[in-house]
This record gives structure tokens, sequence and C-alpha cells, in this order.
């Protein structure tokens, strides 16, 4: 657990999509060196939110501060530019390639003296840097030749995390990364992303399993019908307290759920079945 | 999404570890549909050879090789453009239309403008590689799928074909640096100069980069796989020299489309632009999220089709020594897509090599050819053909499919 400056602080962050109001003048910060749970019902905001920090859905009111400084992150390209890696649901890895290939695709390095002109790939160094960086997380990949689409998906998963790292970022997004992984495999994705708080990494992590969250997390952060409902500490709370806060079990003002509220709800279940089915 | 085959996947108890799992899986994935992909069209082609050469001991004369690859010549640059849409995992329809308009507008800026033989032919492949970026900007514009795209481009390049053509329809092409395209020989010591220098290059290229991986502390092949590799193909090398100079010496026309294969060989293996190709035709979502300009990909190599298509119909236009109105129209589209298909690059995007171009253009060209020999009907050549390019498209099927099963698209 760090307790260092936060390296990036929402305030009062809202977003709506239309009618429907996915974000509420959200508060959030995570530091370096510190793994932040995002908990929540399905279409609670915990998506929204990440993508707003990622820079593919804009904010309509609030601050984000990285280190400090208040910054405007208006495309994926500036939150990169940052210092913002994001892995997303669907991990966006071509089957096709192999691992050197895909940690590598879009910043390949080029050898030759020639090189701007051929855009020649320096393969060799590719490979060698990709064994570095695959050892340094202890990563379980032995053939950096081999397929992504050849592998398991707790190794494809490895390898869009690591990806995310070539940058050096200074936060790592990571939407469900233990989602569809059999025991094994998620016990090798916690492993990593744990390794990731190690080398001071700021990571928020979203996941549905609670138990995941508590082998991870250093702090919970709970969302519901896009508001923030609580932070805990993850060594001092317990599993029922979040599934109260997830749930709204307990507080009062669930209990009568205006019109609105359950029609975003509705919404909210709709949008999750389709985005799975796809 | 694979959620449902990932999480099937456990692997059974006492397994090795999952790098285990990924290595030995590639071993035997490169095995079928990598070297022993295109050993296996090389067997087909071998096959083919001995049918013919036992019903015709013409067939593998030195004559008739050397006919066969003057034969090949165009369609096969056709399909190196073919073959690098396929990587994208695209279409184009149009390239055969494309040959016929650009080596007619060569004819008409040489024959009627008298313009010089060199700026003719320039010309030409500049005309198609403007079509080819107009036809990937409109594709990419407005998303509309590449195969009507150029479908209708099919149709009007041919109507453009007869409009440049004009009323006579046929030019007969004179000029001897355009007819010497595919009439020119290297006999002697300049086909073995040549053939000895471009092994040389290619043995000292994969050679120095072995050294640099092993420098590297890399995993590379074994020394004598490597080895035996460049000893086949210099034997292939010395072959080839050897039969073709038994007869008029190397064609000029086979050293372009060996030189045309071997550059965008090296273009989409060696160089971040193929790269690119491969990662958009493999998951254009993954491309774009990656950075890469995937629309400047896709409009270059539509470019690039369309001019490869230009290249192969002026070699067309020289053998032909004329270009009429029926010139890149009939089959050849057809074939110069059935040709990399059926030496394995798939028509689902993302695996294939330039490579397919030459060895589909040869399985196609021998049936051909054979067939001419044994003086069949075309209704046979067609079907045979047909035949083996549903044989090919059910293996890419059948790959992919197993590729699917074991959970990835
Ligand atoms: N692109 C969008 N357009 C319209 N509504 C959206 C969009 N993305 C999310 N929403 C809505 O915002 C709310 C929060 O969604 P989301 O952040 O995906 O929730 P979670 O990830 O917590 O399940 C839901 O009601 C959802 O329907
Ligand atoms: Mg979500």
């Amino acid at each position: 657990m760090s307790d260092g400056a936060p390296v990036l602080t929402l305030e009062k962050v809202s977003k709506s999509f239309g009618a429907v109001q996915a974000l509420r003048d959200v508060d959030f910060d995570v530091a370096p060196g510190e793994v932040v749970a995002l908990v929540g019902d399905n279409g609670a905001g915990k998506s929204t939110l990440i993508k707003a920090i990622a820079g593919i859905h804009g904010i309509d009111s609030g601050r984000i501060l990285f280190e400090g400084d208040p910054v405007r992150i208006a495309s994926p390209t500036d939150a990169v530019g940052l210092g913002i890696a994001t892995v997303y649901q669907d991990l966006a890895l071509c089957d096709n390639l192999d691992v050197v290939g895909n940690l590598f695709l879009g910043q390949e390095e080029r050898s030759g003296a020639l090189a701007t002109v051929t855009r020649q790939l320096d393969e060799t160094s590719m490979e060698r840097q990709a064994h570095e960086l695959l050892d340094n997380l202890a990563v379980t990949i032995t053939d950096v030749r081999a397929e992504v689409g050849t592998m398991s998906g707790g190794q494809r998963q490895q390898v869009a995390i690591a990806r995310s790292l070539l940058g050096e970022p200074k936060v790592v997004l990571l939407d469900e990364p233990t989602a569809a992984l059999g025991v094994r495999q998620t016990a090798q994705v916690l492993a990593l992303v744990k390794r990731l708080r190690e080398k001071g990494h700021g990571v928020v992590v979203i996941s549905h399993n609670l138990a995941n969250v508590f082998e991870v997390a250093d702090r919970i952060v709970v969302l519901r019908l896009g508001r923030l409902v609580g932070v805990y500490d993850a060594a001092k709370t317990s599993h029922e307290e979040i599934v109260a806060a997830i749930t709204g079990a307990g507080d009062p003002s669930t209990g009568e759920l205006g019109p609105e509220v359950e029609q975003a709800m509705e919404n909210a279940r709709r949008d999750d079945a389709g985005q799975e089915r796809s | 999404m694979t959620a449902g085959a990932a999480s099937v996947e456990q692997p059974p108890a006492g397994d090795p570890g999952d790098g285990e799992e990924g290595g030995r899986d590639s071993l035997l994935r490169r095995l079928i549909q990598g070297d022993l992909g295109e050993l296996r069209v090389i067997v087909v082609l071998a096959v083919i050879w001995a049918i013919f050469q036992f019903q015709e001991d013409r067939f593998l004369s030195a004559t008739n090789l050397t006919n066969l690859l003057l034969q090949i010549t165009a369609i096969g640059l056709v399909s190196v453009g073919v073959v690098m849409v396929l990587l994208l995992g695209e279409i184009d329809l149009s390239v055969g239309a494309v040959s016929g308009l650009c080596a007619s507008v060569m004819a008409v800026l040489s024959v009627r403008h008298g313009w010089s033989p060199y700026l003719a032919i320039a010309g030409a492949i500049a005309v198609g590689a403007a079509i080819g970026t107009f036809q990937g900007s409109v594709f990419t514009q407005f998303g509309i799928p590449s195969f009507v795209v150029t479908l209708a481009g099919l149709l009007g390049w041919q109507g453009a074909q007869l409009e440049v053509l004009g009323t006579t329809g046929t030019i007969n092409l004179t000029d001897p640096t355009i007819t010497g395209l595919t009439s020119t020989f290297y006999d002697g010591p300049v086909g073995w100069a040549v053939a000895i220098a471009g092994f040389a290059v290619y043995a000292a290229v994969s050679l120095a980069g072995w050294r640099r991986k092993v420098a590297a502390g890399l995993r590379v092949q074994p020394l004598g796989a490597l080895l035996a590799r460049l000893v086949l193909a210099g034997a292939a090398i010395v072959a080839a020299v050897a039969v073709l100079n038994q007869d008029r010496g190397v064609p000029l026309a086979a050293l372009i489309l060996v030189g045309f294969v071997i550059l965008f060989q090296f273009v989409t293996t060696k160089t971040s632009f193929g790269r690119h190709i491969f990662a958009v035709g493999g998951n254009s979502e993954a491309a774009r999220r990656a950075g890469i300009g995937v629309k400047r990909i896709r409009i270059v190599v539509f470019a690039i089709a369309s001019s490869m298509a230009a290249i192969g119909g002026i070699m067309a236009a020289s053998r032909l020594l004329a270009v009429n109105q029926s010139s890149g129209s009939g089959d050849f589209l057809l074939l110069a897509i059935a040709g990399p298909v059926i030496a394995g690059t798939s028509l689902f995007g993302g695996r294939g090599s330039v490579w397919t171009a030459l060895l589909g253009a040869l399985v196609i060209g021998s049936i051909s050819n054979g067939m001419d020999l044994l003086a069949l009907e075309s209704s046979v050549k067609f079907m045979v053909t047909g035949a083996v390019l549903l044989i090919a498209v059910i293996i890419d099927a059948l790959a992919r499919r197993r590729r699917q099963a074991s959970g990835r698209v």
C-alpha cells in the first residue's frame, strides 16, 4: 500500500449520455504503487469512469488532475501521452501475429542505415526486449514467436497487460482482466497485477469478482448508479460491507426508486447484455 | 468474444506450465500451416508435373518450361498485388480490368502519341496507382465493402478501356523496348551471374540475421536447418538456370516477376508497413487502437494492387504484341485471385505470403499449359482449375475452423 501523493485525481466528474447520467460528481484518485478496485453493479458507471480517464469519453464537468496538475484528456492519445495505459476487456490483440509482433504493434523498432526509408524491422532488438519485459513481470510465456491466437486466455491477458507497459506508463487501467479466465489463469493475472504495484504503477482494476478484488486491492471504490457510494480500505472492510454498498441494501434511498432510476437500471442491464453478446 | 472457449480450456491435471502449452502448440501449428503449407503446394506442383510428363514427355522440356514461365508472368505479377489485398482481409475484383486499361494506356501513349517506351510504361503504372488510390479512398471513406467498390471498378475500367482504345479496338505494339520485356533472354554467363549474385545476397542476409540473433542470445533454428534450406534454395536456382539455358536462357520476364515477388516478400515480412498490413488483416480494431493509420494502410495497399495489375497488364500486352478490347478480361481476374488462394493465402485475411503469388501462378499455369499440350478442351481446363481452387478454399476454411475450435478466430 502506498501513502504517497495521488498520481491521478478526479474531482466531481460528471458524464451523461443523453438522459442517462452515467457519472455524477465522482471523486476518485490512485497513488503510485497502489491498486484501486472499482466495483459496482451493472450500469454503475465503472466502464464510463475508465473510459473518461482513457480519453474515450470526454467529461461534462469536473476536473482531472495528473500528478497534481489539471489536464484535459480529450482523446486516447492524450491519455497515452500523459502515461495512462488501458487494457480493455476485449484485449485487442492480433491473433495472427506472434507475441513480439503484438507487444510492439504500432511502435515497432527499426534497424539499418536506411531504416527511415525501408522501415526495416529490428526483430532481434524487439525479441530481446520482449524477453526482458516478460521476464521482468515473471510472465509464463516461453515462446515469444508463438502466435497469440494459439495461446490460452490467461496468456493473452498477460500479453495485453505487458503490451500496455511498454511506454512506461504511470497509471494502468484494467477493465475486467480476469473475466472469462479459469482459476489458475486468474491467479497468474492477479500475480501480475501485484507486480505492477511493486513496480510503482498506479493500477485501477474493474472486477465483478470480490474474492479477486480483496486479493489484490489496497482500496475499494464502490459506484452505484453513477454515484460514488464509498471508498473502503481493503484491509479493514468485509465482503458483506462491500456487497451492501454495491446493492444499496440497508440504504433508505434505494427503497423507493424513482421511475427514471428504474429506467436507467433497465437501460444498463440491456446495454451490458448487449456488450457481453458482442 | 471468446469467453466460452477460454473457460473450457482448462488444461488437464499434471499439465506442464502454460508456456510449454503455447510452445508445443505453435510448433505443430507452424508445421501444418507454415512450412508444411508451402511444402504442400510444392508437392501438388510436383504431382501435376509428374502427371503431365507421364502423358506427354515434351512437358518438362526446357522449351516448354520456358514457355510456362512466360505464360505465368503477367498473372503472377497481378497476383502479387492481390496477395497484399488478401492479407488485409479485402478483395480487389478490378485487377483484370485495371490491367487491360493500363496496358491500353501504354499502347496509346507509345503508338499513337509516340511517347518513349519508358514514359509510356511509367504513365500506365501511374494510372494504375491513381485508380488504386481512388478505389482505396472510396472504400475507406465511405465504408463500402471493398468487393462492391472494386466490382464497380471492374465495370467502369472496362468501359474506360474501350474508350481509350477508340474505334479500332486493337493496337499492335512494335516498340522493341516494350516487346523486349517478354522476348529478352539472358543466356550463358549472364543468367549464371544473376543467379549466383542473387543467391549470394540471400545466403549472406540469412546467415547474418542468424548470427545477430545468436549474438543477442535469442532462440534460433539449428544452423544445420538453415544450411539445409540454403542448399535446397541454391540447388533449385542452379537447376532452374541450367534448364533455362538449354533453351533460350533466363527470360527477362521471369526476372521481373521474381524481382517483384522478392521485393514484396521483403516489404510484407521485414518492414513495419508489412507488419501493419498483417495487423489490419488480423484485427483492424486492434490495429486502430495501437495507433496504426488503418485507412492509410488500406489505401496504399489498394494502390499497390492496381499498380501491380498495371505491370501485369503491360507484360501481357508485351507478350501478345498487342492490346485489344478483351485485354485483361475473361478468366484473367479469377485466375489471379485463385492462384494465391490455391497456394495457401487465406481469403479471411492476415495469413499468407507473397510467394503464393508465384507458386499459385505456377500451379494454374502448369494445369493450363499441360492441358494445352494434351490438346484438351478448355472446358476441361476450367473444370480442373475450378476443382483445384475449391479444394484449396476448403483447406483454408478447415484451417480457420481449427483455429476457431481452439478458441480463436
Ligand atoms: N456510449 C454510451 N451511450 C449511451 N449510454 C451509455 C454509454 N456507455 C454507457 N452508457 C450508460 O451509462 C451507464 C453506465 O454504464 P457503464 O459505465 O458501462 O457501467 P458499468 O461498466 O459499471 O457496468 C449505463 O446506464 C449505460 O447504459
Ligand atoms: Mg462495464
